[in-house]
């Protein structure tokens, strides 16, 4: 091959790199190894890692774990799926496409929105994002931000939509469940950016918010972190959000120690040209066949470059079929239960825990994840109860740093998989380190 | 064949129609196995759901059927040969998928406490390493989602570098070769973007990029080896002036695939560069997603990477996630969590698996590949630029001249002979684009199935068969779609039949 190119040697292949930067010899790194030898030191490492899945463990905040079928890896491991590259040929791309279609109509639906893009990096960047639109269809700055927002989420924001030469205005932390944002809200607000149910677990009805930002021209953003939640809650859409802007692993995929995820973005039809990121629509082929393609392009940075509404190229493509296989699964009645099923373990979770000395519930309202006060730091609990093999919550202060209000303050998420047995343990292991 | 007979049913043979889920519902079907809730008081505060979602209800074997079926109507690396220049369509190794699903990582969760994800933190840390070992810098933020924004991060780094030393700049240097995403966080970040031309040669006017160096320059960003598949002579020479200018050097490293193991980015005065690993280190596309897009970082940047990262601390590894210590200077934080470890776990087992002389062996294997296709094909095509390739071979439409074949049409007549189209009308510099890249995975014997494909093709278009492309494809699942009425009325989600729905009610 060599011969055919007329180069006599590689050297000759490189000869436009400057001489001093082509290296002569291979670069300080191990040589090669097997598949068995890299399996072993792999595994060797997840193995120094205590697994969630192995332990009694009520972590959410942003992140949970949930049974996902075997079907769902079973499909996304199909090669015609996996190793493809964003459709962009639409002809040879229907299985992508078809999917994406379907993703994005069940996205719209579980939103109460009208329609929703093709995925974006996470729930955090689909905020900041949100934010960034906001700005773009109220020509405003301000960003009034509840303290009640992941701070993950907050941060992202801060740090990109930021950019976008918004002024973003956060608001208290609140834990208490009782914060009033209405007040906040004048006529330069851009937007409102919400979670629900928020960081601490609290529900709330956004309908009287969504109403103040209409009536003073601002657009309402709605954040939801556990997607199972709108299973049973009233969604964002039917509340009066202008943007659902949402975190959608919960549904088909698995914790990866927090990537990757998939964010879902949601509008309606008339601020879909501010939409950022890719999105499937229907059409027809020369023959009359309905077919798919990517549409809407001309917001996009391959064709608008410096005038695109977002930067943003790959998405989470096979997140999101892994999403669209297991809420198919599920379906209207599956998914109901499924919620349901996270519920029940949340309230029994908390009746069991309402009775242990030292441990005090924040929340009035809650879906899978509550806030206890508990009699001393969280940390330091949370800590002992890991070394007894029980991953008890998250203290809040790992996500608020020196805020002594808050120090003793722990989030616990129950879900589907939590067992009475589960319960039993964090019940035990809290008595024991209080 | 097109003209065969119509079936009954739709299908042809092992090519199956298949509808839509929300067109298979039966009510009550469930795929899963999930009891009915308990009754429990509620504590939803009165804002439980009122009234069904619209979600269809199907079976587990339903579901199967459905996702593998429409599976069939997608080309990827594993179907066949997948030239897609810039894309790095690599081979993706299962064994990265089996490692990425030890339960260790899979079911690890972002937020338990340090001490329990030391296996994790010691996986990013030997990821980050072998990073920058391969780059030759001293930094590497992991954290960023993808390319894109990996490319912000780096802008961002500058921008905060350039503000701690009291000096605010407003422009930014892209080459018009440049990938989309470099203008478009050029202005995300707030910079107007000032576009320099290429030379005759396909690189960098070094001249009007002088020319253009002033005190409000912020940086470059430049991709290298380029857009055009050609590495930037003058990229030193480049570093030397925009530092010299106060600026920064950004280097998209999209195609870092030609050179790793070679040539060192660190070498060449990078000050930051987006490292793709779903690109170069062969994680899967997904069909879109997921990526990873770590920035690596000179020592004049480093201290403004975004959080998290991890640190080597007295009892282990840490995870620095707030702004104090070390990370003062952070810049902000750019997604959830701690970035895409899935992606660190397989893109590892993929350096690990190669080793520091496989890096080196597979960047010369993708390089000879395309210069192999650049050689073999420069009298079909018509190469745009002289002299040898990295690792893609570009060619722009003027051996198509006079056949009333676009590029386009081109393309889609590679789709019946199996291969899934080049790149087509990127870069911008050159009219008509083909842009190949073959990639270390392929054998010589699919890039001389592919050669003979490409000239049998071109001479039917010298032929005068102009008719045989503007129909292509014709053996695929759909024919060529309807882009523009897709666009002027956005049809973006399903809806019930409307008769359907006035039944209803
Ligand atoms: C040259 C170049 N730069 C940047 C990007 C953006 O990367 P990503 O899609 O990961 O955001 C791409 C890939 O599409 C590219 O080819």
């Amino acid at each position: 091959m060599l011969a055919a190119t007329g180069a006599k040697s590689m050297e000759d292949i490189y000869c436009d790199v400057p001489a001093e930067a082509l290296l002569a010899k291979t670069i300080d790194l191990p040589p090669h190894q097997g598949e068995m030898e890299v399996e072993r030191a792999i595994s060797a490492m997840a193995a120094k890692n205590l697994n969630a899945a192995e332990v009694p463990s009520f972590l959410g905040g942003g992140a949970y774990r949930h049974h996902v079928p075997a079907t769902v890896d079973a499909m996304i491991q199909r090669g015609e799926f996996l190793t493809a590259y964003t459709p962009y040929q639409p002809e040879v791309s229907q299985g992508t496409l078809q999917y994406l279609f379907e993703f994005q109509t069940q996205v719209a639906l579980i939103t109460g929105m009208e329609v929703a893009n093709a995925s974006m990096y996470d729930g955090a960047t689909s905020c900041a994002e949100a934010v960034a639109m906001a700005g773009r269809v109220s020509k405003r700055k301000k960003a009034i931000v509840s303290g009640g927002l992941h701070p993950h989420y907050r941060d992202a924001t801060s740090t990109i939509s930021g950019l976008h030469n918004m002024d973003i205005d956060l608001a208290a932390a609140n834990y208490a469940g009782d914060e009033d944002l209405i007040s906040l809200i004048d006529n330069d607000t851009a937007c409102v950016v919400v979670q629900n149910p928020d960081f601490f677990g609290h529900i709330r009805d956004l309908g009287p918010l969504a109403s103040a930002c209409h009536e003073a021209g601002a657009l309402l953003i709605a954040v939801v972190t556990e997607i199972v939640s709108l299973g049973a809650i009233t969604s964002p859409g039917a509340m009066g959000a202008d943007i659902v802007a949402t975190e959608g692993q919960s549904i088909g995929n698995a914790l990866n120690y927090g990537g990757p995820t998939v964010g879902l973005f949601a509008v309606h039809n008339k601020h879909l040209r501010q939409m950022p990121g890719r999105v499937c629509g229907q059409t027809t082929d020369t023959e009359g066949k309905r077919g798919f393609v990517l549409t809407l392009s001309t917001r996009e940075q391959h064709i608008r470059r410096e005038k695109a509404t977002s930067n943003i190229c790959t998405n989470s493509g096979l997140c999101a079929l892994a999403f669209t296989v297991h809420m198919t699964l599920l379906g209207e009645t599956g998914f109901a239960r499924l919620a349901g099923l996270n519920h029940a373990s949340a309230v029994t979770l908390a009746d069991k825990l309402s009775g242990v000395a030292g441990v005090e519930i924040i929340n009035e309202t809650f879906f899978n994840e509550f806030t206890l006060r508990l009699s001393g730091p969280a940390a330091a609990a949370v800590e002992a109860m890991a070394a007894k093999g029980v991953l008890g919550g998250i203290p809040v202060s790992r996500l608020y740093p020196d805020n002594p209000d808050m120090e003793n303050l722990l989030l616990v998420t129950a879900t589907e998989v939590t067992t009475g047995d589960d319960m039993d343990a964090l019940v035990t292991a809290l008595n024991e380190v209080l | 064949m097109a003209d065969t007979h119509e079936t009954i049913t739709g299908n042809r043979g092992l090519q199956l129609e298949e509808s839509l889920i929300f067109e298979q519902s039966s009510e009550g079907r469930l795929g899963v196995d999930l009891a009915e809730p308990p009754h429990v008081e509620n504590r939803l505060g009165g804002l439980e759901r009122e009234g069904p979602i619209g979600l269809p209800d199907l079976s587990e074997p339903q579901t199967v059927r459905h996702y593998t079926r429409i599976s069939q109507n997608n080309y990827g690396i594993d179907s066949g040969f997948y030239p897609l220049g810039s894309c790095t369509m690599k081979h993706n190794p299962r064994l990265n998928e089996k490692v990425a699903r030890l339960p260790g990582f899979a079911s690890l969760h972002p937020l338990q406490p340090v001490s329990t994800t030391q296996g994790a933190l010691e996986l990013i840390d030997a990821c980050a390493h072998w990073l920058k070992v391969i780059c030759g810098m001293p930094a590497v933020a992991m954290s960023p989602a993808a390319g894109a924004q990996g490319e912000l991060c780096g802008m961002m780094a500058i921008r905060a570098a350039l503000e701690d030393r009291g000096d605010v700049r407003k422009r930014v240097l892209v080459p018009e070769s440049a990938h989309g995403t470099n203008p478009a966080t050029a202005a995300a970040c707030g910079y107007a973007v000032d576009t320099i031309p290429a030379n005759e040669r396909g690189r960098v006017d070094f001249d009007a990029f002088v020319a253009k160096l002033d005190t409000d320059v912020a940086g470059i960003m430049l991709t290298n080896p380029n857009t055009c598949g050609l590495f930037e002579t003058d990229i030193i020479k480049i570093a030397d002036a925009i530092h010299d200018a106060g600026g920064f050097f950004y280097c998209d490293g999209a195609n870092l695939n030609a050179i790793m193991g070679r040539v060192r980015p660190g070498d060449l005065g990078v000050d930051c560069m987006h490292i793709n690993l779903h690109k170069t280190f062969s994680t899967p596309h997904g069909g879109g997603g997921p990526g990873a897009g770590p920035v690596v970082l000179s020592e004049a940047l480093a201290d403004y990477a975004p959080l998290p990262f991890v640190t080597h601390g007295e009892d282990g590894f840490d995870l620095v996630e707030h702004k104090t210590g070390k990370a003062a200077k952070a810049f902000g934080r750019l997604k959830g969590f701690h970035g895409q470890m899935g992606m660190f776990i397989r893109s590892l087992a993929f350096m690990m698996s190669h080793g520091g002389d496989g890096i080196r062996q597979a960047s010369a294997d993708a390089v000879l590949n395309a210069n192999y296709l650049l050689a073999e094909l420069k009298d079909t095509l018509s190469p745009s630029f002289d002299g040898p390739c990295m690792h893609e071979a570009l060619f722009d439409d003027s051996f198509l001249k006079d056949t009333d074949v676009s590029t386009l049409d081109f393309a889609k007549a590679m789709i019946d002979e199996g291969f899934h189209p080049m790149t087509m009308y990127f870069p911008l510099v050159v009219h008509g684009a083909l842009l190949m890249e073959p990639t270390e995975s392929e054998s010589k014997e699919t890039l001389d199935q592919y050669i003979d494909a490409l000239k049998g093709l071109t001479a039917k278009a010298k032929a005068g068969d102009a008719a045989y492309f503007h129909d292509a494809p014709r053996l695929t699942p759909r024919r060529r779609l309807d882009e523009t009425s897709a666009a002027r009325n956005p049809i973006l989600r399903w809806r019930p039949p409307v008769d359907e729905a006035e039944a209803a009610e």
